[in-house]
């Protein structure tokens, strides 16, 4: 921040500090006479300080600390609930704090703000000061060089004026700024780095722009997720979804009027060396229609790999499988359908329940485990792979009521007990129903499953993200800032030339303006360019 | 050579370069325990020698420790010197080797692998590959920054840290999951790897800054012939301002690139982003002590030590702390885009 021309002291890093550089003490005023102006000038001049904006970083780092300790609501829902019913003590105090959702708390919030806003009315008076400092010429060289924090002297027999055209064409090659030349000069001075405070302050402003773009989403976002089985479709309106996120000023009328079909969903599981068992390359074969009257497209879906329709975006986090069954009860009515079954290991070993709240005279429900590949190993059922090679259901049946009719919200992948029985064997064992493809097994009591087969699902992610091209433009030029802010050296230099009794005295003088620099290369480089071309003499370098 | 094979000669060469490293930490010990004999020229010499040399004061002018002018009450005034001087050569050299050695047991884990990948898929190789950059740095800035005195301590760190993972952290070769398959995630974790690294060495330095600010001058010892604390000041600032913008490109650009395109947001506030934006923010407020008035040194070096906990924190400690993160296979079994547990 180069304010007028002055005399540099090499103490100059402070006249970097905003607090101590740009607000020089007020006229001299008396105790008490602190007005309204004066005080609020003054808060402003505190929030706006180094020292406010380093002590609010590191609040900000500390704010965010709690978030990844205690399970926040926007990341792991689940976990969030299961957490609160083990602490039933903490959850209120928790709630009252925010601490389930940390990173939208009023505090933090509070914190990033108040850093923005010092962020800002610390950068716009420094756009000012730059502004004036781009067209400032670099000041007249100090009286004495040689107390500089980098400085060389030598003699030659040259005469002072040569030595200074030559400093201005060396300095010159080396991109710094000169001083104007004026009759009667010892000394010219130069000037480099301007780009350095450019940098700094793109950086800060950039950091305003990663906000917004971040808030962008955050606010006009939303994400959701859905399962789709094989064979079946999804369009993109609210009520389609099995969980969704909105962003807090999100519009469901702005949602995109796509849909798509899972025609087909491939996997490869790896049968041989170290990954044995592995899952991968995995596609899905989607077909979709961007508009409702748009012609079909097809994309295969794969990992890393989105489907963009429009602003919105598809992903494949999930797959698994879904057993097809059909349940006959007791009065002989029929339903079949596919039931999503969840994977609880590696192995897509699934648990999944099937409801039939249809079945009369009793509602029917099952519970169980799904097998790809079954083995029996000693008697004990073991699931080899998830390929789907042996594919094998095993179920426990009840009946009652299901619990459905309370209204109130249940999980599909949730069977509610307390209104049913389990079936028991005429033995008095449970009714453990183990079906194969094909296989059709009567419940205890009247009625019967059959395992039709076996289809894929896939969990998507559906996500609109506006503002992620401008967040992501903020960083770049945030780093691209702060690669000029870090690695430009902004510096002064003199050479001052004097003819003295054994010829003239050159002394070169530096003043780095940055931390890091190394002055003395510096100055050994622009004594070694000045002396280059003396033939015949043999400059002694002393200091 | 079959992936087996490449998996033994990756531990073969791991096993030599330990053993290697371990050499060039003995030779360093005994460069600085025969030093210790020695009195440290007194600061008016110093000076004066350092004027003699170079133009100026207040840069990167480390203290000469071999080529101090060396004057003994015992032995004759060359020899001391020049023993100290040839450990301390050898020491060098073997660091030199043992980084080799640690560049072939990467290559092997990479190679081992089916497909073949980058060798980080796991702490191990984390490890492995930090302290490679680590040694890497080290070396290339040997003779800008004089580092001779950062020897016994780089090598102590990288022992400890290769014995650490060997012993605790090792695994075999595994594959990599599908969505660990992105050239975003290979730019991802080679800039963290390297900004974690500059970080470490950072903050070694800045830790030393700190004693030697204490220490009351001994005129003797290993803190005696540490540089002065300005010049540990600068050299910990310049690896921390080459390592901010690293760590920036890494977690604030690709890490959320590949989020986005694995995930579906660019940010999800898991425990490992949480961290890594922490670590940033400490680091950032240590740039800023550096210009603030009040802040400047030694407060500054502890925000630099504070940022270095979190990025060790994060890398180790988070995974005991977390109840959810997509960085790790704990809860997230049925997602097909867990990342592996770096
Ligand atoms: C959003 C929070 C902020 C972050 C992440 C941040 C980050 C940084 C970083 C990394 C640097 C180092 C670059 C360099 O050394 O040139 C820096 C420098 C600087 N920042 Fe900030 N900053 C923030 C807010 C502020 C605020 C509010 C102010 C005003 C008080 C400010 C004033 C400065 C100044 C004057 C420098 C230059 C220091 C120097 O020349 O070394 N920053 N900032």
């Amino acid at each position: 921040m180069t304010t007028e021309e002055r005399t540099p002291e090499p103490g100059d890093l402070a006249d970097r500090d905003p607090l101590l550089g740009e607000t020089p003490a007020g006229p001299e005023r008396q105790p008490g006479e602190l007005g309204l102006v004066e005080l609020l000038r003054w808060a402003w001049r505190q929030l706006t300080s180094m020292r406010t904006a380093l002590i609010l970083l590191l609040l900000l780092a500390l704010a965010a600390i709690p978030g990844s300790v205690i399970p926040q609501t926007g990341v792991d829902s689940l976990k969030t609930s299961q957490w609160r019913d083990r602490h039933p003590q903490l959850t209120p105090i928790y709630e009252r704090l925010g601490l389930f959702a940390v990173y939208d708390s009023v505090w933090f919030s509070a914190i990033y703000l108040l850093l923005m806003v010092s962020l800002v009315g610390c950068i716009l008076p420094r756009l000012r000061v730059y502004w004036r400092a781009l067209r400032a010429r670099p000041p007249a060289a100090p009286r004495v060089l040689t107390r500089l924090p980098g400085h060389a002297a030598y003699t030659t027999d040259l005469a002072p004026e040569d030595v200074l055209v030559r400093a201005r064409e060396v300095l010159g090659r080396r991109r710094y700024r000169l001083r104007p030349a004026t009759d009667g000069d010892d000394a010219v001075a130069a000037e480099r780095g301007y780009l350095r405070e450019a940098g700094n302050l793109l950086f800060h402003l950039s950091l305003l722009v990663v906000l917004v773009g971040f808030a962008m989403g955050s606010l006009f976002g939303y994400k959701g997720g859905v399962v789709v089985i094989s064979g079946s479709g999804f369009s993109n309106v609210l009520t389609q979804y099995d969980d969704y996120k909105p962003g807090s000023l999100f519009d469901p009328d702005s949602m995109e009027p796509f849909r798509f079909t899972l025609d087909s969903f491939d996997v490869e599981w790896v049968t041989s060396g170290r990954a044995r068992g592995m899952d991968r390359k995995f596609v899905s074969h989607l077909t979709y229609w961007p508009t409702p009257d748009s012609n079909e497209e097809h994309y295969d879906l794969r990992v890393n790999h989105p489907l963009r329709i429009g602003g919105t975006e598809v992903f494949l986090i999930a797959h698994g499988y879904a057993p097809v069954i059909t349940v006959r009860d007791g009065d002989g009515n029929v339903s079949t359908r596919p039931v999503v079954f969840l994977p609880q290991d590696k192995t897509l070993l699934s648990f999944g329940v099937v409801k039939v709240p249809e079945a009369q005279p009793d509602q029917i429900g099952l519970e169980g485990l799904f097998y790809p590949s079954y083995v029996k190993v000693d008697g004990n059922p073991v699931n080899v792979t998830g390929d789907d090679l042996n594919p094998t259901l095993s179920l426990l049946a009840y009946k009652g009521d299901l619990g459905l009719d309370s209204g109130a919200p249940q999980s599909v992948y949730f069977l509610d007990k307390s209104g049913l029985t389990a079936l028991k064997k005429p033995n008095g064992k449970p009714d453990r129903i183990d079906l194969q493809i094909g296989d059709t097994v009567p419940i205890a009591g009247g009625g019967s499953v059959t395992f039709e087969g076996v289809k894929e699902w896939n969990r998507f992610q559906i996500s609109r993200t506006p503002g992620k091209h401008l967040a992501l433009g903020g960083v770049i030029a945030a780093l691209i800032g702060l690669l000029g802010s870090l690695f430009i050296r902004p510096r002064r230099v003199w050479v001052r030339a004097r003819s003295g009794e054994d010829g003239t005295t050159v002394e070169v003088g530096a003043l780095e303006r940055s931390d890091g620099g190394e002055l003395d290369s510096v100055v050994a480089g622009i004594v070694t360019d000045l002396q280059g071309d003396e033939r015949g003499d043999e400059p002694g370098v002393e200091t | 050579m079959s992936d087996l094979d490449w998996e033994n000669l990756s531990q073969q060469a791991i096993a030599a370069a330990g053993v290697v490293y371990f050499l060039a930490l003995m030779a360093h010990l005994v460069e600085w325990s025969s030093l210790r004999k020695v009195p440290v020229a007194s600061r008016a010499e110093r000076r004066a020698e350092r004027s003699a040399t170079a133009g100026g004061s207040g840069t990167l002018v480390a203290d000469p420790i071999v080529a101090d002018p060396v004057i003994t009450e015992t032995g004759g005034p060359r020899e001391p010197a020049e023993r100290t001087a040839m450990f301390g050569r050898l020491g060098l050299l073997l660091t030199g080797l043992a980084c080799a050695l640690q560049l072939v047991a990467l290559v092997g884990r990479g190679m081992a692998a089916d497909p073949n990948r980058v060798p980080w898929g796991n702490m191990y190789e984390f490890v492995l590959a930090g302290t490679w950059v680590v040694v890497v740095m080290y070396l290339a800035l040997y003779r800008r920054f004089r580092l001779s005195w950062l020897g016994p301590l780089v090598t102590a760190f990288v022992v400890t840290l290769l014995m650490v993972a060997v012993i605790w952290l090792y695994g075999p070769v595994s594959p990599l999951r599908e969505a660990l398959n992105s050239p975003w995630l290979v730019i991802h974790v080679i800039s963290a790897i390297v900004a974690t690294a500059a970080f470490s060495l950072g903050g070694i330095v800045s830790a030393l800054y700190l004693i030697k600010e204490r220490s009351k001058n001994p005129d003797r010892g290993y803190i005696a012939r540490l540089p002065e604390p300005k010049t540990l000041d600068r050299i910990a600032y310049r690896l921390h301002a080459f390592g901010f913008p690293v760590w920036t490109f890494a977690v604030l650009i690709t890490g959320p690139i590949w989020a986005h395109q694995a995930w579906s947001s660019y940010w999800n506030w898991d425990p490992k982003e949480v961290w890594a934006f922490i670590t940033w923010v400490v680091y950032a407020g240590y740039l800023h002590a550096r210009a603030t008035a009040g802040w400047r040194g030694r407060k500054a070096a502890w925000l630099a030590l504070v940022g270095l906990a979190t990025l060790w924190f994060n890398f180790i400690g988070i995974n005991y702390f977390s109840t959810t993160s997509m960085h790790s296979y704990a809860g997230s079994e049925v997602s097909l885009v867990s990342a592996d547990s770096t």
